[in-house]
């Protein structure tokens, strides 16, 4: 077992601190950035985007709209106006583009909580986590549209759903709300490692369906150079989805991490010493797959 | 059974365990969230939605939560519900006797909607019914002393249709007016404006959302009165004379004359009129 204590000790070594840090640093200043914008309003006076992430209007012109949320109010027998269909087609033609799960990296406010626990699980060393199948997640999905069409009171997952509830509460008022902000904290850090994000979040399912032929990914280009110290699978909130790429030399598999489970949070990249991931296109094996048998070639003839 | 056939039945068992585990858990998750649900979307009677707002039910399935209205509304009056709230988490709502609807013409809060919870077929601030106004009180409201007041009357922005001023007998100074102000369900958008400006403690006069303000009578329900006006006759048959089995040169009258023998003087010894009977002492000298 690695030494979680330890983790990282190479990649600032070799790296410096802050390339160690590049991704992570980037996706809280993205996280809290939007949070800025949202806040700047209702505190400063300095109107940017009115709303939250359920439906927003940026400068007055431009529309944004979760597409899980109007697809649950839909089912409930909603004709959404022009400007929510808009919104929902500029979202998902950006996260059909980025990566669906770029959301929950890039965007979400949970995901800071849930990272905290999840650092917090390796600094305290806390190894036991309960067995929950990552497949969860999608019947959670299909709970959240069965719902408006049989129970009574709507979009029924609003009311809990601690993504909106804690954006939105932040924004507009949270009340007992940090309570649910803290069970699903205290859940990932005591119940299950990753539990509400990689397991349960019918939000982060929604888009990672959305995702599945993302253009960008995470490559592990410089797979060779792999060292196989372990700590981008421990990082990983997905571990799972490296294996395939990175280990996927013999088969001649590509070293795209092609799994849209991947949330494109570029933690792997930081951790990694020897410099194997980085962010590429989902097509760049066609061209990384010659250069890596160029270099097999190379390596055979010398 | 060959040794990988046994690992496949395995494994199918396994999956179909480990499915069936994890269906039951979202089902009962499922199960929790609807009864909670149920439970949620009932409001507090003093929780008033934005004007347009769909009916309740169908405005928990159409409101998305996103806060557009809250933020569009130029008097700030409207809120999210926060979690532990009365309102269902994230919905919008004002609370009249705070912070009433100023019944902006252009209505913004209607414009911002994304999702048509807040119906754009509504044009006209008036023709909103956000809730009903009601006297509740009427042991406190000060007209109902005879006390001058109108409050509720002059700052509604329908004034002299949503609600009118009744006039009626004080019988305690026994010269003196009511003025009662009724409210007109009709015309009253329930922006709550009464509610705020009424002089008591306590508001006597309360927006509450019409299903709770509003009775309805029988379907079956027909005002004689009203009927007969519209048709321009009776609807019903008029009743059969009545006839009694008197004896010859006898009769009898139903309303207040009581049996009436012919040929008899209808003159009675005393006048229906009292005064008659005490001022025929000094009118009549006694012989």
């Amino acid at each position: 077992m690695i030494d979680t204590t330890r983790l990282g000790r190479d990649a600032i070594e070799t790296k410096g601190w802050l390339m160690a840090h590049r991704f992570l640093i980037l996706r809280r200043l993205s996280q809290f950035g939007i949070l800025a914008l949202f806040l700047s309003g209702p505190l400063l006076g300095i109107w940017i985007v009115k709303g939250n992430l359920a439906s927003s209007l940026t400068l007055e012109i431009l529309p944004l709209t979760d597409p899980h949320v109007l697809l649950q109010a839909m089912l409930s027998g909603v004709v959404p106006e022009t400007t929510a269909l808009i919104g929902v087609a500029i979202v998902l033609l950006f996260y059909f583009l980025v990566g669906g799960r770029v959301f929950c990296s890039w965007v979400c406010p949970v995901n800071i909580i849930t990272d905290l626990a999840s650092w917090l699980r390796r600094k305290l060393g806390l190894r036991a986590s309960s067995q929950l199948s990552r497949d969860t997640r999608y019947w959670m999905l299909g709970l959240t549209l069965l719902l408006p069409l049989v129970a009574a009171g709507g979009i029924v997952w609003e009311l809990v759903n601690p993504v909106s509830m804690m954006f939105r509460g932040i924004v507009f008022g949270i009340g007992a709300g940090w309570l649910v902000i803290a069970g699903v904290f205290l859940f990932d850090l005591l119940v299950a490692k990753d539990g509400w994000c990689g397991h349960l979040c019918p939000v982060g399912a929604f888009y990672n369906l959305l995702g599945r032929k993302s253009l960008v990914r995470v490559n592990a280009v410089n797979r060779n150079a792999c060292n196989d110290c372990m700590e981008c699978y421990v990082v990983c909130p997905e571990p799972q989805v490296i294996k395939p790429a990175l280990k996927g030399n013999k088969e001649h598999k590509s070293p795209v991490i092609l799994s849209s489970d991947c949330t494109n949070c570029g933690r792997c990249i930081d951790i990694c010493a020897k410099h194997v991931f980085s962010y590429g296109g989902r097509h760049a094996f066609e061209a990384t797959a010659s250069t890596t048998e160029d270099e097999f070639h190379r390596g055979a003839r010398t | 059974m060959s040794n990988t056939e046994r690992k496949n039945e395995l494994n199918r068992r396994q999956f179909l365990g480990n499915m069936l585990r994890t269906a039951c858990g979202v089902g009962l998750v499922g199960l929790g969230l609807g009864l909670y649900a149920q439970r949620a979307s009932s409001l507090p009677a003093q929780v008033i939605r934005p004007p347009g707002a769909l009916p309740e039910d169908d405005f928990l399935g159409a409101c998305i939560r996103c806060g557009l209205c809250v933020r569009d509304c130029p008097y700030d009056i409207l809120f999210l519900g926060e979690v532990g709230e009365e309102v269902p988490t994230g919905t919008p709502y004002f609370i009249a006797r705070t912070g009433p609807c100023e019944m902006c013409e252009d209505i913004p809060c209607v414009k911002a909607c994304p999702t048509n919870a807040l119906d754009h077929s509504l044009s006209e601030i008036e023709d909103s019914h956000m809730g009903l106004a009601v006297v509740v009180d009427q042991e406190s409201c000060i007209a109902f002393h005879g006390l001058r007041c109108e409050v509720c009357f002059n700052i509604c922005p329908i004034r002299g249709r949503a609600i009118t001023l009744d006039m009626q007998h004080n019988t305690r100074s026994g010269k003196h007016a009511l003025f009662i102000p009724v409210v007109h369900s009709a015309a009253c958008t329930g922006c709550g404006l009464c509610e705020r400006a009424c002089i008591l403690e306590q508001a006597a006069i309360k927006v509450f959302p019409t299903h709770l303000a509003k009775g309805e009578l029988g379907r079956h329900y027909r005002l004689g009165w009203k009927e007969k006006a519209e048709a321009g006759k009776s609807l019903v048959t008029p009743d059969a004379e009545h006839h009694y089995n008197l004896p010859q040169g006898v009769h009898y009258d139903l309303q207040g004359e009581g049996l009436i023998i012919d040929g008899e003087s209808s003159e009675t010894p005393f006048s229906g009129n009292p005064l008659d009977t005490l001022n025929s002492g000094f009118m009549e000298k006694p012989q």
